[in-house]
């Protein structure tokens, strides 16, 4: 919602474009086959388009707004996402405008009970986390998509109707232009929390709403603090609720506050009192400066997601597939890894390079990560909004023992976003070889970073296919090279990165590891091999060569046959 | 875990009763509350606080 007088989209700060309905090919009785439509061009359905396009899939991307999204929403995108533009090649404009963050505070009563410091391993290319408004997250996603070629993007093109084949998906598309039909092999529902694919499918989310409610307003103003996120409980500008302050470019500032129980939602979100209950907030920062208010907007928790995100050739990815609390941040970034996780898969599909076996590992990875987040988020959310009189009153002894007393403090940390670690999906098939390690990351999880001598980062140079990353003697032994190159052989895009131990005479293409950094971040020795994915997660990791799971684990990957 | 000694834990009786009466009405229940947790957490020990809350529980639960 807008201050009166305001339309939807007249913010104080950013410009919305309007985007119109285009004449495509099928109002002219084209029947063109696609391989892939992604309905709804959020941040997920973008990204979606882009991981594909990386790999040089062509899709159609449909949306039946006319322009970004009204409000900010979403704004911290995590470092594991920063990792995700980065490969579609997005990731430029989002460092040059977010704020990069790492630290926090929790007050009670006003008194500062607890210090968020997320880890910034000196190896890490990005920040913990990044805060920038959804329309500019969503304004450089559409960027990229229309720099690249291959995804023919569809403004106000509404999906009215779905029909699923064994073989294929068609879809009945109404725009000003004209109404249409597109036949697809797949399609990405990527259209949102309400998503009319999912309502047309007949399909259900299952989980649990919370009580609590929130108001998120956006705010400008001139305020000297640094970006950190800051949780104030129990504080005289709210009495009774929780409030949380992020800043975010452009001078603007969230302002997210809980309603007191059995208050009047629609009270609340008069501007009325919007504006004296963010002023008596502002108030208690020490604000004292005028602001204007930009948008605001009402929110309660849910944990509710699909059974499965597949049915047949339709993927539900982002919102449409699952509903998680924002505390902790996870809406849009658990999102982004749907895109990132479907898209490499679904392109070795198309490519005709992988069985359709490979797909079923999907569902279960991302739903899989989205429980984890339930169970995060859960935990969060009752500090956030007791529930009952015993939360309440659990929750009210421990911060006020936070005060005098280090043990209870941890119960305030927020609890951010984590990437998932795919310890049991079918394309991690020997997790057991973590216990031949007595550190490092674990097969599935998301790897390390480390800089290089050159100032480059180790990531930087995995590719976009497979990625072995093996530490040796100055260069790869006989038995190393043999299995480089049958990896090569199975996979086109396979990248190799030998690391050259400390101490040895690194050969062309070796990375030195000068200091022994990479290997005591890897656990490492010499022979051993860490198998990467596309979306750079471990499928493997082994102490010492073992080709024979190695191999199986990569064909597995490429959703080849194992013998 | 060894228990009190019977007239240590008179002295922890008579203590507590007078910890709540000091509280207050209003404040008792917070009072209790935090009593547990920091019990609870010097204790150490989960398996032991579950037991406890159980045995604190008993006929006292609808
Ligand atoms: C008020 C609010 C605050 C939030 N705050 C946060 C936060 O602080 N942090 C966080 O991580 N997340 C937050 N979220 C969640 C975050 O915004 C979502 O997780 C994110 O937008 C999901 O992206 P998406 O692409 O899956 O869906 P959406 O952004 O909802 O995009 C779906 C798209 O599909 C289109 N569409 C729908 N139906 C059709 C159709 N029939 N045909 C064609 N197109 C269609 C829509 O027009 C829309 O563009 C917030 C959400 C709300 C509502």
């Amino acid at each position: 919602m807008r201050p009166a007088g305001k339309g939807p989209l007249d913010s104080l700060y950013f410009h919305y474009p309007h985007f119109p309905a285009r004449h495509v090919p099928e109002l002219d009785g084209s029947a063109v086959r696609y391989p892939v439509v992604i309905v709804g061009a959020g941040p997920i359905g973008m990204t979606a388009s882009l991981v594909l396009a990386r790999y040089g899939i062509r899709s159609v991307l449909l949306d039946r707004k006319d322009t970004f999204n009204d409000g900010s929403r979403a704004l911290c995108v995590a470092r594991p996402s920063m990792h995700i533009l980065e490969r579609i090649g997005a990731v430029k404009p989002f460092l040059d405008k977010a704020l990069g963050w790492r630290f926090g505070r929790s007050y009670y009563r006003g008194e500062q009970i607890f210090r968020l410091e997320m880890p910034h391993p000196p190896g890490e290319k990005y920040l913990p986390m990044y805060n920038l408004q959804q329309q500019y997250i969503e304004q450089y996603l559409h960027d990229a998509v229309a720099a690249c070629g291959l995804v023919d993007m569809r403004w106000q093109s509404e999906l009215t109707g779905i029909e699923c084949g064994n073989d294929g998906v068609s879809l009945n598309i109404a725009s000003p232009a004209g109404d249409y039909r597109l036949d697809a092999d797949y399609v990405l529902a990527a259209d949102g929390a309400r998503s009319p694919v999912r309502t047309q499918l007949g399909l259900r989310m299952k989980g649990e709403n919370y009580e609590g409610k929130y108001v998120i307003a956006d705010i400008r103003m001139d305020h000297d603090f640094p970006t950190e996120r800051r949780a104030f409980f129990e504080p005289s500008g709210n009495p009774g609720g929780t409030v949380l302050i992020h800043k975010q470019p452009e001078n603007i500032w969230r302002v997210d506050y809980q309603l007191r129980e059995g208050e009047s939602e629609e009270a609340a979100l008069l501007e009325e009192n919007i504006r004296a209950r963010v002023g008596a907030i502002l108030g208690d920062i020490g604000h004292t400066k005028p602001w204007e208010l930009e948008w605001w907007s009402i929110y309660s928790a849910n944990t509710l997601c699909l059974d499965d995100y597949r049915h047949g050739r339709v993927f539900f990815i982002g919102d449409a597939a699952h509903i998680v609390p924002i505390f902790g941040v996870r809406g849009l970034n658990n999102g982004l890894a749907d895109a990132d996780n479907l898209g490499w898969k679904l392109a070795a599909v198309l490519h005709g390079e992988a069985d359709e076996k490979l797909l079923d590992s999907y569902s279960p990875e991302r739903r899989g990560a989205t429980l984890d987040v339930f169970a995060n988020a859960t935990k969060s959310t009752r500090f956030m909004t007791p529930p009952t009189r015993g939360w309440r009153l659990a929750r009210e002894a421990a911060l006020s023992l936070s005060l005098k007393h280090e043990f209870p403090r941890g119960l305030a940390n927020p609890r951010q976003m984590q990437p998932y670690t795919y310890s049991e999906s079918p394309l991690t098939p020997w997790p057991m070889r973590d216990a031949e390690f007595a550190g490092g990351p674990a097969s599935g999880s998301f790897p390390p970073n480390a800089r290089l001598a050159d100032g480059h980062f180790l990531l930087d140079r995995a590719g976009d296919g497979l990625t072995a990353i093996l530490f040796c003697d100055g260069s790869p032994g006989d038995e190393q090279a043999a299995l480089l190159a049958r990896l090569g052989q199975l996979d086109r895009r396979f990248v190799a990165l030998p690391v050259a131990l400390q101490g040895s005479a690194p050969t062309a293409g070796a990375i030195p590891d000068t200091d022994g950094e990479i290997a005591r971040l890897f656990g490492a020795q010499p022979h051993t091999f860490y198998l990467l994915r596309p979306d750079l997660h471990i499928a493997g990791r082994w102490k010492a060569l073992v080709a024979d799971e190695i191999l199986e684990t990569a064909r597995l990957c490429l959703g080849r046959a194992t013998s | 875990m060894t228990a009190m000694p019977s007239e240590d834990f008179e002295a922890a009786y008579e203590s507590l009763a007078m910890a709540i009466d000091s509280a207050g009405p209003e404040r008792e229940a917070l009072l209790l509350t935090r009593l547990a947790l920091v019990l609870g957490h010097q204790l150490g020990d989960i398996a032991v606080f579950k037991s406890a809350i159980r045995t604190a529980l008993e006929g006292v639960a609808e």
